[in-house]
């Protein structure tokens, strides 16, 4: 992973409050040295923040006194962790095989249209994240889509644009 | 209470008898008079159960009867796509789609005349006729429950319950009364393979740990539960989580273990509240921790949570991620029963593996072998979706027919016209199987010579209206996206695959194309390390072996047999087919369609955005 030397520094963004850096610090000063405590920070700090912006991960990598190198490689591995600023809504549109058969990928493609972004990125105005998930494990209920923390059942194209609009 | 024995454990399951009699369909009376059972799975909380739960409490404050009835929120039912669901005991009567709106009807009527609110009984799709009796509905008739025996008939939040139905038995017989030897020696009898995919026999793999030399073993349980389609751990974790926390300490005192992890992903937030809740509970009165029911034995259990990545469910990957590392496979040997996390001896298996083992325990390995066929015993969960009238969770003895799932438990194809084209059996690394290998039994060995796998339990039923290569296209994208990138048969291969088929699908594809995938498909096989790009071309090889003719079509004629692949539709309407019963005009989302009554519906190819929302509610085929 060549990524931290792809990346010229860059100084912390205006939304990390330096309240958000004192909680990173409590955190990464809780699990110094412990074995396998590398994911269950970066989840923290990541629920702390919103998302993990690379002089955060250096910031971190730092109070953790592990290799930037480290911390960079983790979170470019796992999909749970994001380095771009996120919308107010998370929107998210499982792709799981129960899902795509009963149609949601049309569900999915609305959205792009409706909301006039790829899927992964977030709107100019902040307001919504667009993402696709593998299985929420609720294939009993497909298709569905996840909006923040409320799982919406059996959601089809033509009800979605009403769904996503009712978050401010 | 804290720290039980196992007489305490014998008081609270006394204790909790007539609540389980009554679960039994005995008559009720006083306090114990009647249960009500609501669903609060993710699935049915997404459609508001907790509301339903709320008002029905608040209603039966209102009408004093709360000394009588008990209303119980329970994990998954399995039959999700009904939800909310509620039964109610003693009668054992089954209501499906509540609604906030029901409650004052369902307490007056149900609770206090004892007569069953009819209009919110199950509907048989078939014969259209109400079934109130749970036993009766044959989605439920039909299935056998080992893994899933206490679903919807606890509290999943109440360790009580639990033990009252038999729980943590197993877990005391195994610390009192068995050696490592015995335990082991009992799963081998029961003949259990794991149920996360590959199906090794778990008693072998206990034992070869056993045998491991190491003073620190680890216990692991995979709840990544990354195959979609699939969610039988979900369920499992969210009904009856001690379940799992009972076999996990059976099979650490069988290696001689004393500290374990369950691996659950982030996304299953209620199944590791759930989780998290059990064992505490279990610490608490000491079935867990240190002298755990005084019998010397110390077992710690933790979750770590996943943070998203297919691989990580495949072992080796499994364990790195928990060690803080990017999850990516290594090459076995050593495997991970002589070196595993930490290097340190360790077994791990799947949710729905954990959920079988107290009861065989407890019953004995004869009586789970009993159940079965040759090479596999006992009963699989399977995760029955798609295109299919009952859609949830069936646990069958193996050996149940793939028709009798389909056809029988889950009733068959929900639209009459419609066909049935494909099962799809395995996820990312399984395969689909047509109509004329329907009679395939489920069995390891069967599903395999029918060109799929039982892999997680995922069954995923298609009508004619699913695209083949289209399928094919999205595993392919699956596998190609959660590749780690490791080995370059499987990321560059993979990619390679993918292009042809979006090609393909695009209608851009030649017929050496399908030679390629095939000589892709089996570089891949050959040259990766896991199981993840072993397995993936799976889908791609069985949809060609019975699907051969819809890739031609895709190539040579340049058409989609199955009208779903977008770019290769015209949307026009075939003004002989079209019955002029305009569902298409009214449905189109940005008025593309002009109809009239008694005239033909035609489109406007400009205004058109090929949603295909007109083609699904056409009922004749007219649009192509
Ligand atoms: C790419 C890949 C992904 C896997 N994902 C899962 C999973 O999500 N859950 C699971 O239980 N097993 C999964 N497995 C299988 C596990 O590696 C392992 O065989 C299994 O958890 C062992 O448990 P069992 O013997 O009880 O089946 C996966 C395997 C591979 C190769
Ligand atoms: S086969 Fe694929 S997923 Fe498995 S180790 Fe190799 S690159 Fe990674
Ligand atoms: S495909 Fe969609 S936009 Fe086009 S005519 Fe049909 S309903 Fe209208
Ligand atoms: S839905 Fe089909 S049959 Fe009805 S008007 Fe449209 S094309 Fe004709
Ligand atoms: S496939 Fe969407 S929830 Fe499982
Ligand atoms: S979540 Fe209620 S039945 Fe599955």
């Amino acid at each position: 992973m060549s990524l931290a030397h792809d990346l010229t520094p860059v100084s912390m963004p205006e939304d990390v409050t330096p309240e958000m850096l004192a909680g990173i610090d409590e955190i990464c000063a809780a699990n110094r040295g412990k074995p396998g405590a590398l994911i269950p920070v970066l989840q923290k700090c990541q629920e702390l923040v919103g998302y993990l912006p690379v002089p955060v991960q250096e910031h971190i990598a730092d109070k953790l006194g592990v290799p930037g190198q480290e911390v960079f490689g983790v979170t470019t591995f796992y999909s749970f962790f994001s380095m771009k600023p996120r919308g107010r809504h998370t929107i998210r549109v499982c792709m799981g095989t129960a899902c795509y058969v009963r149609g949601g990928k049309e569900v999915l493609e609305r959205l792009e249209r409706h909301l006039n972004i790829p899927v992964d990125t977030t709107t100019e105005d902040r307001r919504f994240t667009l993402e696709q998930v593998r299985c929420l494990g609720a294939c009993g209920v497909a298709p569905v889509v996840v909006a923040d923390q409320d799982t919406h059942r059996k959601v089809m194209a033509d009800k979605i644009v009403d769904l996503v609009e009712s978050y401010e | 209470m804290s720290h039980i024995s196992i007489s305490d454990l014998g008081e609270i399951q006394q204790r909790s008898e007539r609540a389980q009699a009554l679960r039994h369909g005995q008559p009720g009376v006083g306090s114990q008079r009647m249960h009500l059972l609501i669903c609060g799975g993710t699935g049915c909380q997404a459609a508001g159960s907790l509301a339903v739960m709320n008002a029905l409490r608040a209603e039966i404050a209102k009408q004093g009867l709360e000394e009588e009835i008990a209303v119980v929120e329970t994990g998954c039912n399995g039959f999700c796509a009904l939800g909310p669901v509620m039964v109610t005991y003693p009668e054992g009567i089954f209501y499906v789609n509540l609604e906030e709106s029901d409650v004052a009807e369902l307490v007056e009527s149900h609770c206090k005349n004892g007569e069953p609110v009819e209009r919110l009984l199950y509907k048989d799709p078939s014969t259209k006729k109400r079934i109130p009796h749970m036993r009766d509905i044959p989605f439920f008739a039909l299935q056998r429950l080992i893994a899933l025996k206490n679903r919807s008939m606890l509290d999943a939040e109440s360790i009580d319950e639990y033990i009252g139905r038999g729980g943590y038995q197993g877990m005391a017989k195994a610390l009192k009364e068995m050696s490592p030897e015995d335990i082991v020696a009992e799963v081998k009898k029961s003949g259990l393979r794991g149920r996360g995919g590959a199906g090794f026999p778990t008693g072998l793999k206990w034992e070869f740990c056993q045998k491991a030399v190491g003073d620190t073993k680890y216990v692991l349980c995979n709840a990544d539960e990354g195959d979609p389609g699939a969610f039988m751990d979900r369920s499992i974790l969210e009904a009856d989580p001690h379940s799992v926390v009972e076999g996990m300490v059976i099979a650490a005192k069988a290696i001689g273990s004393h500290h374990g992890y369950v691996y659950c992903r982030a996304e299953y937030p209620l199944a590791v509240h759930r989780l998290q809740l059990a064992i505490d509970q279990a610490k608490q009165y000491g079935l867990l921790g240190e002298n755990i029911l005084d019998t010397g034995f110390d077992f710690d259990l933790r979750i770590y949570q996943g943070a998203g990545a297919f691989v990580c469910g495949e072992e080796t990957a499994l364990m790195r991620s928990i060690e803080g590392k990017r999850g990516m496979p290594r090459p076995r040997p050593p495997f991970p029963a002589q070196a595993g996390l930490w290097n340190k001896p360790t077994i791990l298996n799947n949710v729905e593996t954990w959920a079988n083992i107290a009861q065989i325990i407890t019953n004995g390995g004869d009586w789970y072998a009993s159940i079965g066929t040759e090479g596999s015993k006992g009963t699989k969960v399977f995760a029955l979706t798609g295109h299919v009238n009952n859609i949830g969770l069936v646990e069958v003895p193996m050996g149940t027919p793939l028709r009798t799932i389909i056809y029988e438990i889950g009733e068959g194809i929900p639209k009459k016209h419609r066909k049935f084209k494909a099962v799809q059996l395995g996820g990312p690394s399984g395969g689909c199987i047509p109509e004329e290998h329907l009679d395939t039994l489920c069995d390891y060995e069967d599903i395999a010579k029918a060109g799929a796998i039982m892999g997680s339990g995922g069954m995923i039923v298609m009508d004619d209206s699913t695209c083949m290569v289209d399928m094919a296209r999205f595993f392919m994208e699956f596998v190609q996206d959660e590749s780690c990138g490791k080995c370059t048969p499987c990321r560059e291969g993979t990619r390679r695959m993918l292009q042809i088929l979006e090609k393909i699908t695009e209608g851009k594809g030649v017929p050496e194309d399908i030679d390629t995938l095939e000589e892709l498909a089996e570089m891949i096989q050959q040259g990766s390390l896991c199981g993840l790009g072993q397995t993936g071309p799976n889908p791609v090889l069985s949809t060609l072996r019975y699907f051969r003719d819809e890739y031609m079509a895709h190539v040579v004629d340049k058409k989609c047999p199955a009208r779903s692949c977008v770019a290769l539709l015209e949307f026009k309407v075939d003004v002989d087919k079209c019955k002029q019963c305009g569902l298409c005009f009214k449905n189109c989302p940005v008025d593309a369609i002009s109809w009239k009554k008694k005239e033909p519906a035609s489109i406007d190819l400009d205004k058109c955005i090929k949603c295909k929302t007109c083609l699904d509610n056409c009922k004749y085929d007219a649009i192509y």
